[in-house]
């Protein structure tokens, strides 16, 4: 199929109807009626048809398809030009890239982004910034879409810094409200949400530097065709400075999609109103840490693949023993998020069919997880602002529509067989697998201790959360009966993104079995298309043969349902028939337990490392300024001042003196000769004659 | 009678004058300082035309300060009636305002 102009018009317009949307509402959203929710609505409804339109466009070019609009002439905007030539080298021309993996990401962001609209008409009614909530998600999508359709890094990070400054903003909602009592809560989190991933930002910076440097382009796909060039000239091996500079760009990662030990920001973000969690760690700012693995995937030499698996790994295995000792409902889905997050980055670190793995997790984790936030933003409404499971219980009957949209993303994210989870999971441990038995490496084999016993342990939590909040009987009477099901917008919005959980990953109703070798992303999605024209075998990609291929699935499929299993028994054991007990379990388990509840004490570390030696430095910088500086300022003054005084002495006694004296001498002569001058006549005569007498006898004598 | 005696007279008369001058207390005996002095001079210039000179350029010139004379005692007259209008006095120590 032929990709028109017009196509790209109207992808141009999918990220221009948010800013032109914050724009009209930050000015006037206070003045229009219903304060202006309707249009911010209305304008993603739109962009999520144009989304969609497009993705149908791109699933049924049958793969294959890549379009960057400066080689298709399609609109760019010329940037920064250095010189008067266009076409020189440090000129800057954004346009757009819209290749399958951004037209996926694009329907997802799209779609989660008009729910999550929908869903904040309800659940954000009677805040007294409703207007300004508004106008921020809205810019905060406008960011997420530019970055990605962005064709090229600079654009990339710049959208990736407006998203940092509109999570601050929104993850601070509530910090403008005197009337919340965690008004110093919210305020600490988005500036500590902002810090954190600034962190990750300006090594980002430094690796787009360092591949700047070197290749002179922030293109994407120059990148990549350079990134070949450099390997095959440095025959098959990744020169060292693109390990550093690979590392630099991971760092961004770690800061955007809460990587440890980046993570701490994610937990706090929760203090954002609830359907803000949804967009920034599920759908958007957490995938766009990924999505930028999957741009710059070609830059990354196989060592820095091998942190990446580690980190990733790691993360994933971490805060899912944390999430198992969360009683705050936000809290759990929180370092869900992280734990997910991690595995998209461990998986996308195997490479191969694991990138492709990663990037299909992000998709339908967008999805599920916007789900599972929305819900538990529904329950928290519900139950008038509770957020402690400890405190809900037996909400199954109270609320439906939530329950069930819960429970089957709840399925997915556990990895249940015809769920969306599922199919990305299963295949990010087959990855796992594959690349293990093709090439012994210490962060492969971790990563499938890692990612199988995160697995588990992810099953474990969310079912601890619907067993605790929806099963049993209510723990807190009041609180259950006050609760009621949410209204229209929120549930509508929860069913249609639970559709979306379920489906998202493999709409195997409409044919093709639940077989997951076939699902619509890996259909549309592979290195192939995603790098055309770049062949990553000789480069950073693990060659996996077909048996190892083989067995990677197999033992990937036994695993996820048999970690899928264990979960969900030892869930289903403690939590809903009680056999287990866990309060002993916890006891047993003493020091372990206390350690992950209170989140292996890293906030601490930070506090006594980080926080303490900036506040430290600070101190020590106020004493030197204060003391040193100050003191040598002083001195210097003090110097001056003596320096004054003798100029001043010299100036009245010496120079003063000096024009005194020839003013007293004048005077003095003069009164002197006044004495002469007596207006007599006769004297003057009598001078006159002396002196014509002397004149005289001075020319007789002499 | 020798020149020398004409210039004795006339430097005697001359003497007389600058004296009369200083050291009058009345403007008046001033103006016949003046006068003698003018005279001396007349002496020296008849005697040296009588010794000297032939022609009549020194008789001229006493001629001459003979008619000078008589204008500048008119003159001066005049002033000394000015000066006794001013100052109500004609004695030269009290007129000073040369000083200023």
């Amino acid at each position: 199929m032929e990709f028109q102009l017009s196509d790209y018009n109207l992808l141009l317009a999918v990220p221009l109807i948010p800013l032109m949307g914050y724009v009209v509402q930050i000015f006037f959203g206070k003045f229009l009626p219903r304060k202006g929710d309707w249009l911010m609505t209305l304008g993603m409804f739109v962009v999520m048809c144009i989304t969609i339109y497009m993705f149908a466009k791109a699933v049924t070019a049958h793969g294959g398809f890549f379009h960057e609009s400066l080689a298709e002439g399609g609109p760019t905007f010329g940037w920064l030009y250095q010189s008067a030539d266009k076409e020189a080298s440090l000129n800057l021309v954004a346009g757009i890239l819209y290749e399958p993996l951004g037209a996926a990401l694009l329907m997802v962001v799209g779609v989660v982004s008009f729910f999550v609209h929908l869903f904040s008409m309800g659940y954000m009614h009677g805040d007294r910034r409703y207007h300004i909530f508004f106008a921020n998600i809205s810019l905060f999508t406008f960011a997420m879409l530019g970055l990605v359709l962005s064709d090229n890094i600079l654009f990339l990070f710049i959208f990736w810094e407006l998203m940092g400054l509109m999570s601050y903003l929104l993850i601070g909602h509530f910090s403008h409200d005197p009337g919340s009592h965690r008004i110093t809560h919210a305020a600490a989190a988005c500036k500590k949400a902002f810090l954190t991933t600034r962190v990750g930002d300006t090594c980002l910076l430094f690796g787009m530097a360092i591949f700047y440097y070197h290749f002179e382009t922030f293109r994407f796909t120059e990148l990549w065709a350079m990134a070949q060039e450099a390997v095959a000239a440095n025959g098959g091996e990744y020169p060292a400075w693109m390990t550093v500079g690979g590392l630099f760009l991971f760092g961004g990662t770690v800061g955007k999609s809460a990587q440890f030990p980046l993570h701490i920001w994610l937990p706090d973000a929760m203090e954002g109103p609830t359907p803000v969690a949804a967009m920034i760690p599920a759908a958007t700012l957490g995938a766009a840490g990924v999505f930028l693995l999957g741009r710059i995937f070609p830059l990354l030499s196989p060592e820095v693949l091998g942190v990446v698996i580690a980190v990733g790994a790691f993360t994933a295995l971490f805060a899912a023993t944390i999430g198992c000792t969360v009683n705050d409902i936000k809290g759990v889905l929180a370092y869900s998020t992280i734990s997910q997050l991690g595995f998209m980055v461990a998986a996308i670190g195997t490479g191969g069919l694991g990138l492709i793995a990663g990037l299909y997790h992000m998709v339908t984790h967008a999805f599920f997880k916007a789900c599972l936030f929305l819900s538990a933003g529904s329950v928290i409404h519900g139950c008038h602002h509770e957020q402690d499971m400890r405190k809900m219980g037996g909400l199954r009957k109270k609320m439906p529509i939530t329950f069930a949209a819960m429970l089957i993303c709840t399925l997915a994210i556990s990895g249940m067989p015809l769920f969306s989870g599922f199919y990305s999971k299963d295949r990010i441990l087959a990855s796992a697998f594959e690349s293990t038995f093709q090439m012994f490496r210490g962060a492969n084999a971790f990563a499938i201790v890692g990612l199988a016993c995160a697995a588990a342990l992810t099953t474990f939590y969310m079912f601890r959360l619907i067993f605790m909040t929806f099963f049993g009987e209510p723990r807190d009477q009041h609180i259950h009966d006050h609760a009621h099901e949410s209204p229209l917008p929120m549930t509508v919005s929860l069913l249609v993104l639970a559709a979306f959980g379920l489906f998202g990953g493999h709409v195997w109703i409409t044919g093709g079995g639940w077989n997951p070798h076939h699902t619509w992303f890996t259909h549309m999605v592979s290195v192939e298309t995603l790098y055309p024209g770049i062949d990553l075998n000789a480069m950073n990609m693990i060659q996996v043969s077909e048996h190892n291929a083989h067995l990677g699935h197999s033992f990937g499929l036994y695993t996820s349902i048999g970690v899928l299993s264990l979960g969900l028994f030892m869930a289903v054991q403690m939590y809903l028939r009680g056999k287990i007990d866990p309060a002993r379990v916890t006891a047993r388990l003493g020091e372990v337990y206390i350690a992950a509840r209170d989140k292996y004490y890293i906030d601490e570390v930070v506090n006594a490392t980080v926080i303490k030696g900036t506040m430290v430095l600070a101190k020590t910088q106020r004493w030197v300024d204060e003391n040193i500086v100050d003191g040598f300022v002083l001195s210097v003054g003090r110097v001056s001042k003596g320096a004054g005084f003798l100029a001043a002495w010299f100036d009245k006694r010496i120079v003063d003196g000096l024009v005194n004296l020839v003013g007293a001498l004048t005077q003095s002569f003069g009164s002197v000769l006044r004495l002469f001058q007596t207006g007599r006549i006769q004297q003057y005569a009598s001078f006159a004659v002396a002196g014509g007498l002397l004149a005289a006898a001075f020319l007789i004598l002499v | 009678m020798p020149l020398e005696a004409y210039l004795a007279v006339s430097a005697a008369l001359f003497t007389l004058g600058i004296v009369c001058i200083v050291s009058r207390r009345n403007i008046l005996y001033v103006l016949m300082g003046i006068e003698m002095i003018l005279n001396a001079s007349s002496i020296n210039f008849a005697a040296f035309n009588r010794f000297n000179g032939d022609g009549l350029a020194g008789r001229m010139f006493v001629v001459f300060v003979i008619i000078l004379a008589a204008a500048e005692a008119a003159v001066a007259l005049a002033i000394v009636l000015n000066v006794f209008h001013l100052f109500k006095s004609i004695k030269p120590s009290e007129v000073d305002l040369l000083r200023e």
